[in-house]
């Protein structure tokens, strides 16, 4: 039986990791070595682990392609690399020094043939499309790029449906709002995401507790859930969390 | 020497860094003199089928891993994308010949069986021997093993079946024939069982 998946998220800016939030890069704190890090998550045996360079886009460059390097050689376990992608010779170069899966948000929207093209040469089980979503003014959740400031009109229902239909493997949705906050996953952003495809759906921003875990797998069919905080600032580990998840009567390694 | 075969889409990376961690020496490349050179050859998996055989195909690797497989002997692990092109056919983004090492075709999941399971099918799932194999010494029966596919082989003849796996269906997580051993999981990405299934085909003499 497939397992729900528990994936550690490193967040990178300026080669340092921090933890941000609601995406405020003013507002960060800096929580240290990303290959530590990357080798504590391995040893507590993570199902995969997520690496992004938040700011990369905004500064309209490419992810730091060493510090993917240091962190790719401390992980047995599946490793996704996002950050500033926008060519399929980036894709092939992070590919090539240890990453398994890359993660594209701002490209995905700016440019849908990108995507296309990414997907007929390195298949669609390796590209993973991150969409930040935001409520507007009219209560609607509206695709966000370039580490969220940017406004894009989209609806995040269609962009997931749209990149599916191009061939993405997996989408992962973002709440904005919840971000860092530790206030809970946006279980309504997150089930309208999983309602309206057919490839498996990473839900991030806001995981508070390991009940919160719990709810996100038993009231969506979400088929992993990401999260930064709960293991930088408490003492939760990803093994803790999937024990918890195992007692509850959760799918999840044991 | 184990050769890596680089055909520019690979996770190149990760395959070699845990071939080393479990002691085996690696060259990645794309030379087929190297090949010639190798005791064991990998060829890893990740990537579109048609582009992986054109690419294979552009460097002549293609036949020189027909000489070094099926003419010498040499012991072979195809991982992922690695082992589904070692079909005959393939029915991913079109119809498309594989390298024909095995008899196999090489589809799409099914939908209508999978009762809303999404695809690709990725994460860890337990895998399934059939029967035992020098390469699963020391490694637990239904143990979980990482995947990553939306594509999955079907060998005409299932005594080539070495494990499976379950996903909505019953699929071929391995299979293996004389000197070819192939998965459909990710063994460099399954941690502490995947190493050791490394470790096992270091040592495997076939």
């Amino acid at each position: 039986m497939i397992k729900n998946r528990i994936i550690p998220l490193l967040l990178l800016k300026d080669g340092r990791m921090v933890k941000t939030i609601k995406f405020d890069k003013q507002g960060f704190r800096d929580v240290g070595n990303p290959s530590t890090a990357a080798r504590v998550y391995d040893a507590q045996r993570a199902d995969e682990l997520i690496f992004l360079d938040i700011s990369a886009s905004q500064e309209d460059r490419k992810i730091f392609f060493d510090l993917v390097r240091q962190v790719a050689e401390e992980c047995f376990m599946p490793l996704g690399v996002g950050g500033g992608i926008r060519s399929i010779n980036d894709i092939r170069e992070v590919l090539k020094i240890g990453a398994d899966k890359v993660i594209i948000n701002t490209a995905a929207v700016e440019n849908p043939k990108f995507i296309m093209e990414a997907v007929q040469k390195f298949g669609s089980s390796t590209i993973v499309i991150s969409i930040d979503a935001k409520k507007n003014e009219n209560e609607q959740y509206e695709v966000m790029t370039h580490g969220g400031t940017k406004k894009t009109g989209l609806d995040v229902i269609e962009l997931s449906k749209e990149v599916e239909k191009i061939g993405a493997g997996e989408i992962m949705i973002t709440s904005i709002e919840r971000e860092g906050t530790m206030r809970g996953l946006d279980l309504v952003l997150v089930e309208k995401i999983v309602e309206s495809v057919k490839v498996p759906v990473i839900a991030c921003g806001g995981v508070d507790s390991l009940e919160d875990f719990k709810r996100g797998f038993l009231r969506t069919a979400v088929s992993a859930i990401s999260a930064g905080s709960i293991f930088h600032f408490t003492d939760q580990s990803p093994i803790m969390t999937r024990n918890y998840l195992f007692n509850q009567g959760i799918s999840v390694r044991p | 020497m184990i050769a890596i075969i680089d055909y520019g889409m690979g996770n190149l990376r990760s395959i070699a860094k845990a071939i080393e961690y479990v002691g085996g020496h690696v060259l990645v490349t794309d030379k087929v003199n190297d090949i010639k050179k190798a005791d064991k050859i990998i060829l890893p998996g990740i990537g579109a089928f048609r582009d992986g055989i054109a690419e294979l195909k552009k460097n002549g690797l293609d036949l020189e891993l027909k000489e070094s497989i099926i003419e010498k002997g040499k012991p072979f692990l195809g991982i992922c994308l690695g082992m589904q092109m070692l079909a005959k056919r393939s029915y991913e983004f079109g119809e498309f010949d594989g390298l024909g090492f095995i008899d196999a075709e090489v589809v799409h999941f099914n939908y209508d069986v999978l009762n809303g399971l999404k695809v690709p099918h990725v994460g860890w799932n337990d895998v399934i021997f059939n029967g035992s194999h020098i390469l699963f010494r020391g490694i637990p029966d239904s143990c979980d093993f990482y995947f990553v596919h939306s594509y999955h082989l079907v060998p005409s003849n299932k005594m080539l079946v070495a494990a499976t796996c379950n996903y909505g269906v019953d699929f071929v997580a391995a299979i293996h024939k004389d000197n070819i051993f192939a998965t459909q999981f990710h063994p460099e990405k399954s941690q502490k069982y995947g190493l050791k299934f490394l470790e096992n085909f270091i040592n495997w003499q076939c």
